[in-house]
């Protein structure tokens, strides 16, 4: 017998109708909820189903089911909604030529949104560049996160990074890295701190489906066993990195969320588009965490609706309409169902709620280019000699007067 | 790899009232140094870990093999036994992980001394050193910083090979935001550490292991001497800094400046001997950030320079000394710059004494500077 390599190949390509009739999806209230301090072995089916609240009606059903105050689910509702029209103007204000690249997180917003509610900003979130949602919900002001897209002379990093490299430490949100997967290990090692130092705090790390090939991602699975770090170590997979679909990661040969078994971590895989379902899974590992059982992996099974970035076209690799076909819908949709079924909530609040979020986008970015968008305003040319070390040595001191700033 | 080990202590025999010392170093006031105590390389970069670690519950060390067993160098030996287990333990064998978590905790606020076992096992940590700890504060616009401290014994002279004995000094010397830090001697070793921990950047700190038992001139025929008939194994007890970007002069001279550290600067002053040359011999001690008055003022004093490293020659850090000699001194020159280097080959095993520089090539070098060099 001659040998043959296989390559895998997604279900579609471009021209041809998508096609998730190999997804296996749990009903809405299928899975059990096990116990916090449930051994990772007594789980192990965990990270093979996929736990769902929200059923197709909008009812929350099951022992995932988190019981949420309505106020909860609104103001959960209102972050998604301001995420998804503080993204949609800026990828214009790209097409406007007003900065350089924006990446959006169309599709994804109940992970962050509700993510970043249940922690707290003491708490540390390790985020990748498609965590926005997590400032959004906690308040980080709209102004400062364009000045950064803009690199503009309020720019909170001075100018230094690309755009929506944001870093605001008292939001609890690290520094972007544009280098994947360097993240996971450093949450492991803040986690680590935070236990050394007997402290309260937990740390919560994402990485995409694609970048859990890096051994970073490994080596943070190992530490985080290991010293039974105070973490949540989150995949989100949404199906696609760049042109490259799940299974050239190996998603095809196991699910992600099971990548933790061989390494002792308890796992859940989680529906990312129902809110309350990301939400509960959540509290189960933050709970955990801080009980000091250690560190939970969850991946968030959910659709990247939007390119990967604005220097992206999708078409050119996947069926046109994927997205609208995914069979776990609209994070923002299902919660507006489900809100509307309990009584909550009517389309004229989500109409008010839509136009409060883009007027409160156009007021904020109506401030941002008042300061200036890329080119036209940027923070002093001295910036860039500061800040490499806490204290500038000569040659910075000599080719800072050779730049003359 | 257990030969490599004993080979070292082959080579390096620690004097019997040495190998047991412990340095006395909690007793001790803090800035005086009359009192000292004979130490080898290890033991002073022990002491200062320790003195770190009595002082500062946010430092803490960990590697492979770094806790219970102190490390395969024994540089962190006992501190486990003596700070408990969560402040000097052992980790996986993940050198990304080792200063990935190092990066968190710094990120958090502590102070982290981790070990990669030999500095030919860092590159895996690469991109975390580079991409992450080095460019923290940068990108975060002063928001987060990266106060690591990455320990890692380099360098030849041990029969170790390839794997167990490179100079990678200058593939961090070339990353902005970085500092490297390289010890000599006990007593400059300790100072420098702990400088190295209370520093706010990330300090790559590279100790010479053929330096750890005793000084080596690289007559290596010649029966090995410790530490103990050393000034510079005099380590006082208590706590001091040796500020990093200082260098040390450790022979003044009047014809030829040699610029050198680690195992290079003993190579050069037994080179200088070799020679009959009246060598100003400077040990940089860091060459992030550089001293660069003191090169100056000593290459316009002697009108001449000569560079030693281990590493090759290619893209080393002689090649970065030698453009910023000719940069700023060229009208004093009166012979070209020579650089002493090792080989641009892999680190060979059966060819050690050919490939590391030794105080023949050194001497070599000197006397063909002081007759206007090739």
């Amino acid at each position: 017998m001659t040998l043959s390599l296989r390559v895998p190949e997604p279900n579609g390509r471009p021209g041809d109708a998508p096609d998730f009739s190999h997804l296996k999806l749990d009903v809405a209230g299928a899975v059990d909820r096990p116990p916090v301090d449930a051994r990772p072995v007594q789980m192990l089916d965990l990270a093979f189903r996929l736990v769902r609240v929200l059923d197709d009606e909008g009812q929350a059903v099951g022992p995932w089911n988190p019981r949420l105050e309505p106020e909860t689910l609104k103001k959960g509702l209102r972050a998604m909604i301001l995420t998804r029209a503080f993204d949609d103007r800026m990828h214009r204000a790209h097409r406007q030529g007003k900065t350089s690249f924006y990446m959006k997180c169309t599709g994804e917003e109940a992970i962050a949104v509700a993510q970043g509610m249940i922690l707290s900003r003491e708490d540390m979130g390790f985020p990748t560049y498609r965590q926005q949602g997590l400032l959004i919900a906690r308040g980080y002001p709209l102004v400062a996160m364009m000045n950064q897209i803009y690199s503009n002379a309020s720019d909170p990093v001075k100018g230094r990074q690309l755009p929506i490299m944001y870093s605001a430490k008292d939001y609890g949100f690290f520094t972007i890295s544009g280098n994947l997967g360097t993240q996971v290990p450093q949450s492991v090692g803040w986690a680590m701190a935070s236990a050394y130092k007997g402290d309260d705090k937990i740390a919560i790390s994402w990485i995409g489906d694609g970048a859990t090939a890096e051994g970073d991602f490994h080596n943070a699975l190992t530490f985080a066993a290991v010293y039974r770090a105070p973490v949540i170590l989150n995949i989100v997979n949404n199906q696609w990195a760049i042109s490259s679909f799940q299974g050239i990661a190996g998603g095809n040969e196991t699910t992600f969320a099971s990548k933790a078994i061989g390494y002792g971590l308890p796992s859940l895989r989680v529906d990312g588009n129902d809110f309350l379902a990301v939400w509960a899974a959540t509290q189960w590992a933050e709970e955990r965490a801080r009980t000091n059982q250690g560190a939970t992996v969850i991946e968030l099974f959910t659709y990247r609706g939007a390119p990967h970035s604005t220097s992206d076209d999708p078409g050119r690799y996947r069926p046109g309409d994927e997205h609208e076909k995914w069979p776990l819908g609209d994070p923002i949709e299902r919660l507006r169902q489900h809100l509307t079924l309990i009584g909550e909530w009517d389309d004229e609040q989500h109409a008010s709620a839509l136009k409060a979020a883009v007027e409160e986008v156009r007021l904020a970015g109506k401030e941002a280019e008042a300061i200036g968008t890329l080119g036209q305003s940027r923070p002093s040319v001295k910036e860039m000699f500061e800040d490499v070390y806490a204290t500038e040595d000569w040659r910075l001191t000599e080719q800072r007067r050779e730049v003359g700033v | 790899m257990a030969d490599i080990y004993s080979e070292a202590d082959r080579n390096n025999e620690i004097g019997p009232d040495m190998a047991d010392h412990t340095p006395e170093t909690l007793d001790a006031p803090e800035t005086d140094l009359s009192a000292t105590a004979p130490m080898n390389m290890i033991q002073a970069l022990n002491a200062a870990i320790d003195i770190k670690m009595v002082e500062d519950g946010n430092v803490l060390s960990f590697g492979e093999d770094t806790g219970y067993f102190g490390g395969v160098f024994r540089v962190t030996d006992k501190l486990q036994q003596k700070h408990g287990l969560t402040r000097s333990f052992d980790a996986p064998i993940s050198e990304c992980g080792i200063v990935a978590a190092a990066i968190g905790m710094g990120a958090y606020g502590l102070r982290p001394v981790v070990e990669i076992q030999f500095a030919d096992y860092i590159y895996p940590a690469y991109d975390q050193i580079v991409s992450e700890a080095a460019k923290l504060r940068y990108r975060s616009g002063g928001e987060f910083t990266s106060p690591i401290v990455v320990r890692s014994p380099y360098g030849g002279g041990i029969f170790g090979g390839q794997t167990h004995s490179q100079s990678p000094e200058s593939l961090f010397t070339h990353v902005a935001g970085l500092k490297v830090v390289i010890p000599s001697n006990p007593r400059d070793a300790k100072g420098l550490l702990i400088s190295s921990i209370e520093d706010d950047d990330p300090v790559i700190f590279f100790e010479p292991k053929r330096l750890y038992n005793g000084p080596f001139d690289g007559w290596h025929q010649k029966p090995v001497s410790p530490w103990k008939s050393q000034a510079e194994a005099q380590v006082p007890t208590g706590k001091y800094n040796i500020p990093l970007g200082q260098a040390a002069v450790v022979r003044e001279g009047s014809d030829v400046t040699v610029l050198c550290y680690g195992t290079m600067v003993w190579v050069s002053l037994a080179g200088a001997e070799h020679a009959g040359v009246d060598a100003e011999v400077i040990d940089l001690r860091t060459l992030v950030p550089l001293d660069i008055e003191t090169i100056e003022a000593s290459v316009r004093k002697t009108g001449r320079c000569v560079i030693v490293h281990e590493a090759p020659k290619t893209s080393g850090y002689g090649a970065e000394l030698s453009a910023l000699v000719q940069e700023r001194c060229f009208y004093h020159l009166e012979a070209p710059i020579l650089r002493v280097t090792g080989w641009d080959t892999p680190y060979p095993h059966a060819f050690e004494w050919e490939y590391f520089p030794g105080p023949e090539r050194v001497a070599e070098a000197l006397k063909s500077v002081m007759t206007g060099g090739r």
